[in-house]
């Protein structure tokens, strides 16, 4: 979406998006909007596309966004998978880059163990609840 | 003059909603029926002093009358005449002003309309409706005052964001706030009946009604936002469990327990302070809905003014509402009777599982929308939650409550047999193997859950028009032709996610003119570019030529610049055949003279909305059969009488 170019947008996207050569100036990259020839290798990217965020776009993963950066980030993602490397080591890469604020599918660790402990909780409160609402059978 | 008009009705709303309140609680403490007597008029009075306001606001917004700053802001003369109308909504003082009208029109609705309540609990639920209303008059009032003079006017509006001129936009939010505000309704059905200690059967069978409108309008509100997404945004894709999204996907999800809970205690009268709390819930979710929404934590498109009074301000409001409720509920938990026991193996037995099952998807979509702003908040660091958790948190969640569905419908209420109920399902259970046996065949390597959703989508199916086997079809009450409707929708529309996850086909390319691609059925030929004026847009039209078998026909995705404010969108064409949808977006040209195009086949992607829409008019038939039934008796009772 291209929209709300806030000044405090333009910046970070400045910012963020130096390291990949975006630049307004420049044409995208190839990759940007072209797929790669190998069906399997392009299958492989879109999975990993589709769990990056575009980080100057409001809540849209780099795979659907018109945003220069989600462009170049596709492009280098593409790029990547082309010359064999793999999915997980290419996210690895970007979240030493950016952080864990890059990838929608948040390790387990320290800080977001609770994602998944507080749904286990729920189910198994609900379940000890309902427990005692059934009349026993005899 | 008129923005003062506007602005001096809003006061006296507001006003109003305060003398209701106070006359409501002094008049039930007290006993004083003379002021018990004036509740009912003062909420039809508040209700047409609001739309009067609201009336006014579309007023300025329609002749564009620049000396107002809201409209200066968002509206402009070169904009369609629909788009003026809407934009008077489509901004945040608008919007709210919009929330508490509808909201007060939701009370004054209560105050004509409802009859079979208790007088007391009806007096206290309008109170109740009025506290609501008062909070957010104060917000309009001292924060967001829409009908503020800029002054001197500026020759010319600064228009509306260009993503938001579509006519599925326009009636997305009025859609989406009668859900919301429906469920307030609920909400203050559910306090009045606390304070008067009335929970029962008589009380559900009159707040069922409003939830289910409700729930309706909310069902229609998502469906609607994402299609809009789905063809606005230009990537194919129809939810992204964006936070704004999830914001309207929590009430819902409350919503939907609401209704099946409901009817536990309309029926049977069992559950009956969970029902209270789902009320309470179901409103909550609403608010904290719009506090995401409205106050700019998450910034998107319908974070129309970021500003941190306004978000402190609905942060209060959420705190003393919610706050409120709930110590009201442990105070009076004491004294709703738990209601009658049931066994496991029953109708309700199925439907104490929907509850559990959708509290708990609620709370995963709670937990991963806010969680990363909290996390933020205590440690700084920041955390993305999308769509790989949510799919697979929710996602076998969600598949569980389909078989569940499945065998609701066909369970006795109060007790059944295991045995008997197996019998029942015997076909839909022939029917959801052979659809697997059928999926492997036909499409090997298919992800497990897209396999599952597929499978269970066709058990459900059956097994939900199982209802209707052997029953004299024109004798079957209108509300259970509204269940099978809704259950169906829901496989119908699981089907869709389905197969749309699963046999999308993707062509990204850069084509020169009069290149030809494949992508699924279809072959398309890249004709020719030319450019196009609207009124308030320019735009670059692509003409492509899509051929299937011996049928063939054009396709003009647009490229758009608007200029007020300035923005591109994509306006991509679609084409909708009986087995998908063909999708195609224009892009921008490269240095060579070639153009980005975007091709999409999306198997059964209709599917999606068809079941959303299939879901909301089983509800409002439901509605309408409870409503009949329910007048029906009345009048039996007077023949009687």
């Amino acid at each position: 979406m291209k929209m709300f170019r806030t000044p405090a947008f333009v910046v970070a996207m400045m910012l963020l998006a130096s390291p990949l050569h975006a630049d307004s100036s420049l044409p995208p990259a190839h990759y940007a909007y072209n797929q790669l020839p190998d069906p399997a290798q392009e299958a492989k990217a879109k999975a990993l596309m589709s769990e990056l965020r575009c980080l100057v776009c409001q809540g849209q993963s780099i795979a659907d966004s018109d945003a220069e950066l989600a462009g170049d980030m596709r492009a280098l993602v593409r790029q990547r998978i082309a010359a064999g490397e793999s999915p997980a080591s290419i996210k690895k890469w970007l979240i030493g880059r950016y952080g864990n604020w890059v990838t929608y599918d948040p390790p387990l660790d320290r800080l977001t163990w609770p994602l998944w402990a507080i749904p286990i909780i729920l189910i198994v409160t609900g379940l000890w609840l309902v427990r005692g609402r059934f009349k026993r059978r005899r | 003059m008129i923005a003062e008009t506007g602005l001096a009705l809003l006061w006296l709303a507001g006003a109003l909603a305060a003398l209701q309140l106070l006359l409501g609680a002094i008049g039930l403490r007290w006993q004083r029926d003379d002021l018990i007597a004036a509740v009912r008029p003062i909420a039809v009075v508040q209700a047409v002093l609001a739309s009067l306001a609201f009336a006014l606001l579309i007023y300025l917004f329609v002749t564009v009358d620049l000396s107002v700053a809201l409209v200066a802001a968002n509206d402009h003369s070169a904009k369609p005449l629909l788009y003026k109308f809407a934009g008077s909504w489509g901004n945040h003082e608008g919007s709210m002003l919009m929330w508490v009208t509808i909201l007060a029109i939701g009370g004054g609705a209560v105050a004509l309309l409802e009859r079979r309540l208790e007088n007391r609990t009806l007096i206290a639920t309008l109170s109740a409706q009025a506290a609501i209303g008062l909070g957010f008059y104060a917000f309009l009032l001292f924060a967001s005052n829409p009908f503020a003079r800029l002054d001197p006017a500026p020759p010319e509006g600064q228009g509306l964001n260009p993503l938001l001129q579509d006519p599925g936009l326009a009636f997305h939010p009025p859609t989406l706030y009668l859900g919301y505000v429906g469920l307030s309704i609920a909400f203050s059905f559910a306090v009045g009946a606390l304070v008067t200690r009335d929970v029962g059967p008589a009380f559900a069978r009159a707040m069922r009604p409003w939830v289910l409108g409700a729930w309706v309008m909310l069902t229609l509100g998502i469906t609607a936002g994402s299609y809009w997404a789905y063809y606005e945004l230009g990537w194919g894709g129809w939810w992204f469990w964006d936070p704004v999204e999830n914001a309207s996907l929590m009430p819902w999800l409350a919503a939907t327990a609401l209704l099946h809970s409901v009817t536990v205690l309309a029926t049977r009268d069992g559950l009956r302070a969970w029902t209270v709390m789902l009320a309470v819930v179901a409103f909550s979710m609403s608010m904290v809905g719009t506090f995401l929404v409205r106050s700019g934590i998450l910034t998107s498109v319908h974070a129309f003014a970021v500003d941190p009074r306004r978000g402190s301000f609905i942060l209060a409001l959420l705190a003393i509402y919610i706050g409120g409720a709930l110590a009201l509920f442990a105070l009076r938990v004491g004294t709703v009777r738990e209601g009658s026991r049931f066994d496991a193996v029953s109708r309700e037995g199925a439907l104490i599982i929907n509850n559990l099952l959708l509290s708990a998807i609620l709370g995963i979509v709670l937990v991963g929308t806010l969680y990363p702003l909290m996390a933020e908040a205590m440690t700084g660091e920041k955390i993305s939650v999308g769509a790989p958790y949510f799919n697979s948190a929710a996602g076998p969640l969600a598949l569980i409550l389909m078989a569940a569905l499945s065998a609701g419908p066909l369970l006795r209420w109060r007790r059944d047999e295991l045995r008997s109920l197996a019998g029942r399902l015997a076909l839909p259970a022939l029917i959801t193997a052979g659809a697997l046996a059928a999926v492997i065949a036909l499409a090997p390597g298919i992800r497990i859950l897209p396999l599952l959703g597929l499978v269970f989508a066709a058990g459900l199916a059956a097994a939900s028009v199982a209802p209707l086997w052997r029953r004299n079809l024109r004798h079957a009450p209108l509300f259970v032709w509204g269940m099978v409707i809704a259950h169906l929708g829901v496989a119908v529309s699981a089907a869709g996610m389905a197969s749309e996850s699963a046999f999308t086909k993707e062509r990204l390319v850069a084509a020169r003119i009069g290149e030809s691609f494949d992508v699924g059925p279809y072959r398309v030929r890249f004709d020719a570019v030319a450019p196009v004026a609207g009124p308030n847009w320019t735009a670059v039209q692509g003409t492509l030529t899509a051929t299937r078998g011996t049928t063939s026909f054009a396709l003009q995705p647009e490229a758009r610049s608007f200029w007020a404010p300035p923005a591109q969108t994509n306006e991509s064409a679609i084409r909708t055949a009986l087995d998908g949808q063909l999708y195609v977006v224009l892009g921008n040209p490269d240095e060579t003279g070639r153009w980005q195009l975007r091709l999409w086949w999306k198997p059964m992607v209709t599917l999606i909305w068809a079941g959303g829409a299939m879901i909301a008019i089983g509800g409002a038939l439901a509605m309408l059969g409870h409503l009949l039934r329910d007048w029906r008796g009345a009048r039996r009772k007077e023949a009687w009488a």
